[in-house]
């Protein structure tokens, strides 16, 4: 294994490398893609001429786009092979956060739309 | 590498490694950042809970303030610039850092903490408004699961900061050594990923949460 193999293996999740210039032009593409994100998110959530109903599901599309955005050329996540333990350590992350949110959610409303009482019942209830 | 370690295991051909740890440990510069990162990654799991909390609660307000009359689009506008900018720059302070270059490297961590400073002031600031305007985190569920979550958002960013101080001075005293140098990339890692968490809040928080219903 050459030197310039072994440096390219010693690559840390948000350790940048390479030249001034690529390194800094990564945050720039970075800084520029995560601003237009933004922007189009408060642009979606202020316009009317999105549906109604489709406008949160648009607005977490765009939040998890930017997430990438900011794995990518902020935390210097690849696909390379240098990257495994990172990527499969991510995967596990998303995988414990997406359990826990949607679980969560689904679980409660299920809950909730089963435990609904008339309001007057629910009164009842509680004096006993 | 010695013939009866080639033979153990999982050996390719041409490939030294036999993936049974025979090279040793990994450098420090690879295992002390990757186990930071698992610290990031449980620390989102446990953003993730709070979130659940969040949507859980977020219509539970009691007959008492709603997130569309409280939250200021143009305020979160400000707080999100702000620490999307310093999330860049600190990029920018690792890149001077490698370079070993004094100056440049203050310079941009003075930045990064002068705008997680700014975020935090307005963070702050919409606190106590809220809580002044009869909107306390014992309020109803909604307000405590909304100060738990975003609170403890802007608890990262205040340690953030103690870490940025931290780091400056010791930058200053000790100079790039290998061990700074790692702390500083950990420091990195934990910023970006404060800003990760910003985005889910600025969306489902903020943005979601001020729709019009």
């Amino acid at each position: 294994m050459t030197p310039n193999e072994d440096n390219l293996l010693d690559v840390a999740p948000g350790l940048p490398h390479d030249s001034v210039l690529t390194e800094t032009l990564a945050y720039v593409i970075g800084l520029v893609l995560a601003l237009i994100l933004t922007g189009v998110s408060f642009w979606v959530a202020s316009t009317s001429a999105i549906w109604g109903p489709g406008v949160a599901m648009g607005l977490v599309v765009l939040a998890i786009a930017q997430m990438g955005v900011h794995l990518v050329f902020f935390l210097h996540i690849t696909s390379g092979p240098d990257n495994t333990n990172n990527v499969l350590a991510l995967a596990f992350g998303v995988l414990m956060v997406f359990l826990v949110m949607i679980g969560t959610i689904v679980i409660m409303n299920q809950m909730d739309a089963n435990m609904a009482t008339d309001p007057a019942l629910m009164n009842l209830q509680m004096q006993h | 590498m010695t013939t009866e370690a080639a033979t153990i295991g999982l050996t390719h051909g041409g490939s030294e490694d036999t993936g049974l740890g025979h090279r040793g440990p990994e450098s420090k510069s690879i295992v002390v950042p990757y186990g930071f990162w698992l610290f990031v990654l449980s620390d989102m799991v446990l953003f993730s809970a709070l979130f659940a909390t969040y949507a859980t609660l977020s219509h539970a307000t009691d007959g008492g303030p709603t997130s569309n009359e409280l939250f200021s689009r143009v305020l979160v506008a400000v707080e999100t610039m702000a620490l999307l900018l310093s999330s860049f720059t600190c990029g920018l302070a690792i890149i001077a850092a490698k370079r070993k270059h004094m100056l440049w490297t203050q310079g941009w961590l003075l930045v990064t903490g002068a705008l997680g400073f700014i975020f935090l002031s307005i963070e702050l600031y919409e606190f106590v408004k809220m809580a002044s305007e009869g909107a306390p985190p014992q309020r109803s569920a909604f307000l405590s699961a909304f100060f738990t979550l975003v609170g403890c958002h802007g608890a990262h960013v205040t340690a953030g900061l103690l870490w940025i101080g931290t780091m400056m001075a010791q930058i200053w005293t000790k100079g790039f050594k290998d061990h700074i140098m790692r702390r500083l990339l950990c420091l990195s890692i934990f910023w970006h990923a404060l800003d990760i968490i910003w985005v889910a809040i600025f969306t489902i928080v903020y943005l979601i949460g001020t729709l019009p219903a």
